[in-house]
This record gives C-alpha cells, structure tokens and sequence, in this order.
C-alpha cells in the first residue's frame, strides 16, 4: 500500500516534469518571445538593445540550458512575470484561483451528491417516469453547450425574473459586515455553480442509476433482504455506498474537464477567476501567464487525482490489493 | 435486469463472430425499432441536408449586412438581426457546414490516434503498454479546453489548428476503450487459432480484433462528434477560431455583450447546437441499445 502510494506520487512529479517541458516547447513554438513584448511595449527600440536584453534573459543560451533553465524556475515556483500585468505570474494565478476553486468545488460536490441520488431514486424504479426523465436529463446534459446555458439561466433568472445578480463576485458597494459579504459572494455564485453543476449533475445520475441497477443485483443484497432488513436500510446503507463508486471514479477523471466548464462559465459570468485571466492573456498574447494557467490547472488535476486515487482505495478495501 | 430474460434478437453479442452478417443485420433492425434513435437520426440527415444545400439555395454572405442592427424575430427577418445587422438565420444556416466539417474532421483525427495507440498498447502488452498509458495519463491531465484554447492561441487561428487542438485534447478516451476491447478480445480462442496459423501482427490488430472491438468504438465515435461539435463550439465563443467563417460559437461569442438586449442572437445559434448534439445523443443511445440489447434502459 505504502509503496502503491509512493509510486503514485513519483508518477506525479513525472507527470508535472512533462508539464513543464510541454510549456516550454510550446513558448519556443510561439510566434515571437518575451523581449519582442517588451521592445513593443516600450515602442520599439534598436537590434542591439533587444540582443543585450535577449543575453539578460539568458535566451541566447542553447536550447538545452534554456529548457533546465524553465524546469529550475518553474519548478521552484517562480512561473515567469506578466508584462501586461506588471506582476508576477504566479501572485497573478493565487488571485485568481479563489474564485474558480470555488466554483469548480462547489459545483463538483452538488453534481456528485445530487447526481448520485437522483440515480438511485431513478434506479427504485427502472421503468418509472423519473428514470425517464433522467435519462432524458442526462442525454439534455450532454447536448447542451455551458456557456449557452450560462447565458440562457442570466436571461431567465437575472433579467426577466431579477433573483440573481448578473456578473462579478461582489456587489458594488460591498456590504458591511463579514457575514453580509459570504452571504453576498454566495448569491453571486448561485447561478454559476449551477450553471456547471446541471451539466454533470446530468451524466452522473445516469451513471449512478446505472451502477445502482447493477448493484441491486448483487447478491449481497438479496444476502441483505432475506436477512430481513428495511428497504431503506439496503438502499441507503448497502447499496448507495457500491454504486457510487463508479460515479466518485468519473467524476475524479473529469475535473479537469470539469475545470474547462469552469473557464467557460466564469468567462459568461464574468467571475474574476482562471478563465477570464486565460481569455485575457490570450488576447494580450501574455504567453508567460498563458503557460502559467496551463501549469497550475495541470498540477491540480494532478494532485486531484492522487487524491481521488485515495479516496477511491478507502472507499473500496478491494482496490488495496490491486494497486 | 428485467429485460435480460425476454431477450428479442437470436443473436447476442457473443455469437457476433461467427455470424457478423447476421448480427449486423439484426443490429440494424433494433436500431430502426427504438423510436428515439429513428427520430435523432432524421434529425441528423435533416442537419447535414441542411447544411449541403442550404447555401447553396440561400446564396447569401452570412457576414453581409441585411438591415437595422438588433432588429427582433420576425421584423424582415426569420430570426433577426445581430449587432451590426447580419441575419441570424443565415448565420445558422452557414454555421451548420462548418461546425459539422470542423467536428467530425477534429473527431476523425482523433480517433485514428485513439485506436492507433489504444491497439498497439492492448495487443502487445508489457512495457509498449505500459509507456503509451503513461503518455494517454499525461494527455489526461491536461484540462481539454485549456489545452485547446492554448494550442490555438499560440499558434494559428486557422480552421486546421482547430481541429487538431480538439482531436489532441480528446483522443484520450479512444485509446483507453480500444485497449481495454484489445486486452478482452485478444484472448479469445479465434484470435489464438489465427495466430496458430501464423498471421502477421497486423492482420490480428486490423482485420482479426479490431472488427470485433467495433460496436463499443463506433457508440464511443458517434459519441465523439457530438463532444467534438461542443468543443468547437466553445473555441470559437471564445474567438479561437477562423475568422473568415461563421460558427454557432461564434455568432454567440459575438453577441455576449448585447444579450440582454437581444435575446435571440444567442438563443438560435445554441438551439441549433443543442438540437445537432441531442440527434447524435439519441443515435449513440440507441446504438448503444441495439448493441447491448440486454443493457436496454440503462
């Protein structure tokens, strides 16, 4: 189990290893580096100036030196500095982080909880209306784009029926107070989470309804009944915690994609997170903040998925002796 | 469970390959039989009729401008106009060619990588496997979208790096489900009797298993399209697309700062995406079906 743990943490600084190098080769694919930035920023300036600053920067160095160069720096934390911003990329990224791990978190934990029993429900009755309606909630899910359906809820819910604010975290002004503030970023963050919420919420009632089914007919369950317990006790106690197994697998797999809906989502509700910071370096052709953004979201779905590894071999004693 | 006993078809999935023939027959026939299927299909045939000849007949420019700006439904035109005057429904209509080019493009690219590496991984085994699942792993951890937006940012905004940013961020699902069909198949006894008799690894791979991994793979690829239709839908929002055509994407992209005002230059371009990937959802489903016929309702 040990040795199962520390296998899996090596695999992850390998993995975060080839992050980095991939960061690197897409800034030397990239059209133009950081001393073209500068020299247009400051209008312009003569070759000899800009090769004085290239030697500064150590890009005249070989290829190879500038690569071990970047993995120094990256991995010790220092991700380069915005010139747009004026800031270093990492400060720039813990600012914006709140808000999409917010978002991505609270989302995620709705979907999971709420798809999950929404299977189950829908997996009591195979044939019933509900699981219809999940199924066909599930298939709506899939189809939908989040970002139209962002905007469609704002239309819905914060211009023609005005329950929800429209963009931002905050009021402005903010309100006094330190419990009129939570209460008020969490009214910012109704729509937005459930915006990203539905859409997973959706594939995992599926999911879970289908695993529950499988389950149902398990042995152990018929073990269960003849012993003479409640259904609820079954439901609930037995089978809900083996068919979420699956849903908790997926759902581990998917945060990243999960953080893709979150850029998205935080791009239409204008939520000062990830995304908006991406969209905007984009534009800007900020790459030192691009690749900064492309990093971090790696190493956290990293990090995830060690943790949902973990998670997954508590909740599961026969994976232990697997892996 | 309950419809495990009452099984209507005489082939399960098991006989598939004595009989292909057969099956496949009787595979089509559930499918024509799941009205739900039937109906994203049509769907389906309408869209890309729609998209075929729709320009043609319209001989329009969707970037033209037709009249006021913000003009509603049903004042001149269809479906309105947007912020500078274009009309919406044109936009659509143009937008069906592209979004579907783009996707099943992205999706065709995506799929060869996916079985390609999924088959050599699963038939040999060991250390090839071993190190192609360590790269499927690291191309995982990559968030799609971000991925994607990334590629198109730092290289071009051209319709080819588009498609190859989609196809790169999603092959990874591919290679996992063709492996995992691989490792089953592969021990089967009419795989071992065709190595017995001497066949080349690439005839096993080709014309051996992969025939036999196809029902999963092609739910899985039709699945894909839909997914690649999304994607491409998100990029171009974002303006990470071409920007000499029109997509569903980008007319909403477009529209974002003047929703409020004019709801119907966002709403129609997102009907016509959600309508497109339901059809290939309901195709996918019913395959899914008539393929797994004692999984019906699942």
């Amino acid at each position: 189990m040990t040795k199962a743990i520390v296998e899996r943490l090596l695999f992850g600084a390998v993995l975060i290893v080839a992050v980095v190098v991939l960061d690197f080769l897409l800034l030397q694919l990239a059209p133009g580096d950081v001393v073209d930035t500068i020299m247009t920023e400051a209008g312009g300036g003569d070759p000899e100036l800009a090769a004085a600053i290239r030697a500064a920067y150590g890009l005249d160095q070989p290829m190879h030196v500038q690569l071990f160069t970047y993995l120094g720096k990256m991995l010790t934390g220092d991700l380069g500095y915005s010139h747009y911003y004026d800031e270093p990329v990492l400060s720039l990224l813990l600012l914006h982080l709140p808000a999409t791990l917010m978002l991505t978190l609270s989302a995620f934990v709705i979907a999971v909880a709420l798809g999950t029993l929404m299977g189950v429900v829908a997996a009591l009755r195979p044939q019933g209306l509900f699981s219809h309606v999940v199924t066909m909630f599930s298939l709506l899910g899939y189809a939908t784009p989040v970002f139209w359906l962002g905007m469609i809820l704002l239309l819905a819910f914060a211009l023609h029926l005005p329950l929800f604010p429209a963009y931002g975290l905050h009021s402005v002004p903010q309100p006094q107070g330190t419990l009129d503030r939570i209460l008020d970023v969490l009214n910012h963050l109704v729509l937005p989470t459930f915006t990203l919420a539905i859409l997973y919420l959706a594939s995992y009632s599926r999911l879970a309804r289908a695993s529950m089914l499988d389950v149902l007919g398990a042995d152990y369950i018929r073990t269960a009944r003849t012993k003479g317990l409640s259904e609820f006790a079954i439901t609930y106690k037995h089978a809900l915690k083996n068919a979420a197994l699956p849903v908790v697998t997926v759902a581990g797999l998917q945060l990243g994609a999960i953080f893709s809906g979150a850029v998205l989502v935080e791009t239409v509700y204008s939520l000062p997170g990830l995304g908006p910071l991406l969209y905007e370096s984009i534009v800007r052709r900020d790459y030192p903040v691009i690749m900064g953004v492309l990093f971090g979201a790696a190493v956290t779905t990293i990090i995830a998925n060690i943790i949902t590894d973990l998670i997954y071999g508590a909740l599961d004693p026969r994976i232990k002796a697997i892996t | 469970m309950t419809d495990s006993d009452h099984d209507p078809r005489p082939f399960t999935v098991e006989q598939f390959p004595e009989q292909p023939e057969i099956w496949w027959r009787e595979t089509a026939r559930m499918f024509c039989t799941n009205k739900a299927a039937v109906v994203g299909a049509a769907s389906l045939v309408l869209i890309v009729l729609v998209g075929t000849f729709g320009p043609i007949i319209l001989a329009a420019d969707p970037f033209a401008i037709v009249g006021a700006p913000l003009r509603e439904p049903g004042e001149g035109t269809l479906l309105g106009t947007d912020y500078l005057g274009r009309d919406v429904f044109t936009g659509i209509i143009y937008g069906v060619r592209t979004t579907l080019a783009i996707a099943i493009t992205a999706t065709i690219f995506a799929v060869f990588v996916g079985i390609s590496i999924g088959a050599v991984a699963g038939f040999y085994g060991g250390k090839i496997d071993n190190a192609l699942m360590r790269v499927t792993e690291f191309f995982q951890v990559l968030p799609p979208l971000v991925f994607a937006m990334v590629i198109v940012a730092v290289f071009s905004h051209d319709l080819w790096t588009v498609i190859i940013a989609i196809g790169i961020t999603t092959w990874t699902t591919e290679a996992r489900l063709t492996r995992a069909e691989f490792l089953k198949i592969k021990e089967r006894e009419y795989v071992t009797a065709e190595r017995a008799v001497g066949a080349t690894d690439r005839r096993m791979m080709l014309q051996v298993i992969l025939p036999n991994a196809l029902p999963p793979l092609i739910i899985a690829v039709t699945l894909r399209v839909g997914i690649s239709v999304i994607y491409e839908a998100a990029l171009s929002f974002l303006g990470l697309t071409d920007p000499d055509v029109m997509t569903w994407g980008k007319m909403i992209g477009l529209s974002r700062d003047f929703f409020f005002e004019a709801w119907w230059t966002v709403t129609f371009p997102g009907v016509a995406i959600l309508v497109t990937v339901l059809s290939i959802a309901l195709i996918g489903d019913g395959l899914n079906d008539a393929f797994n016929p004692k999984l019906r309702g699942r």
